[in-house]
């Protein structure tokens, strides 16, 4: 029940992100100046914070998608339902932190070692 | 239509539902890999703050960039907007308001298919003046 309403509120959640970064790319048609404008709020530290949540998101989104197709397509699946949720929990976590780290450091003017590697 | 939760055994019945209710899982496998390495790509190997224009064209100037885009794109807005519609279809009691909606679902995703395709067919960088690698 409650991952079910996790899945949905999640994929809302990205469904409304995805709705916007359409929007935001298309910028890219009216130049250099104009996209790099729009990019420049993903930078901001607001819109950092709340990256967070697309991150935490999509992941959770990803495992529990994956568990829903074990359940639905490998038969004793279904017995194993409680170490199925908890292991989708635990794997969304333990992948969410360290891409949270790599978000949330340079609001603190910490270099994480990314910031200047192009492509 | 028949309302999938998206749950339980597979719809039997065959048609559009069954064909969804497939389409949904099968676009899954694939956006799991698009959707995640695109996120690691953009917000962990290259800080948000430097997906410029300029790392743009360096980017499209392989077009094999410019078809996982689309590949992502497309995917993602189809498995999206029909997760939306199962949605609005468990939710929504009244057929008329329904029925507006998911007209309403079907327009936008039409719409913002084009929109996104357009701009990765037509992007063409400025040359001379790509901007900074990295905004402040």
């Amino acid at each position: 029940m409650w991952a079910w309403m996790l899945h949905r509120i999640t994929g809302i959640g990205v469904l409304l992100f995805l709705i916007v970064h359409i929007v935001d790319i298309s910028l890219l048609g009216f130049g250099p100046t104009v996209y790099n404008e729009g990019i420049a709020l993903f930078g901001t530290t607001v819109v950092r914070i709340v990256s967070l949540a697309l991150i935490g998101a999509l992941l959770y989104h990803a495992f529990n998608g994956i568990r829903i197709m074990l359940v639905d397509f490998v038969p004793m699946a279904v017995r194993y339902q409680r170490i199925l949720f908890w292991t989708v929990m635990i794997l969304t976590i333990v992948c969410f932190l360290p891409m949270a780290y790599f978000v949330i450091a340079p609001i603190f003017g910490v270099n994480a070692g990314n910031t200047a590697s192009g492509v | 239509m028949r309302i999938s939760t998206g749950y339980g055994s597979r719809p039997v019945s065959g048609g559009f539902e069954t064909f969804t209710w497939y389409f949904m899982r099968i676009s899954a496998i694939g956006l799991v890999f698009l959707a995640i390495i695109h996120l690691i790509l953009n917000h962990v190997t290259t800080d948000v703050a430097c997906t410029s224009y300029q790392l743009v064209a360096i980017r499209y100037a392989n077009p094999y960039w410019r078809v996982y885009d689309w590949l992502l794109l497309t995917l993602a807005l189809l498995h999206g907007m029909n997760g939306l519609r199962v949605v609005i279809d468990d939710y929504v009691q009244s057929t008329a308001w329904r029925i507006r909606l998911v007209s309403l679902l079907a327009f936008l995703t039409l719409a913002l298919f084009m929109v996104g395709t357009v701009t990765l067919i037509t992007f063409q960088p400025v040359a001379g003046s790509l901007g900074p690698h990295c905004l402040k």
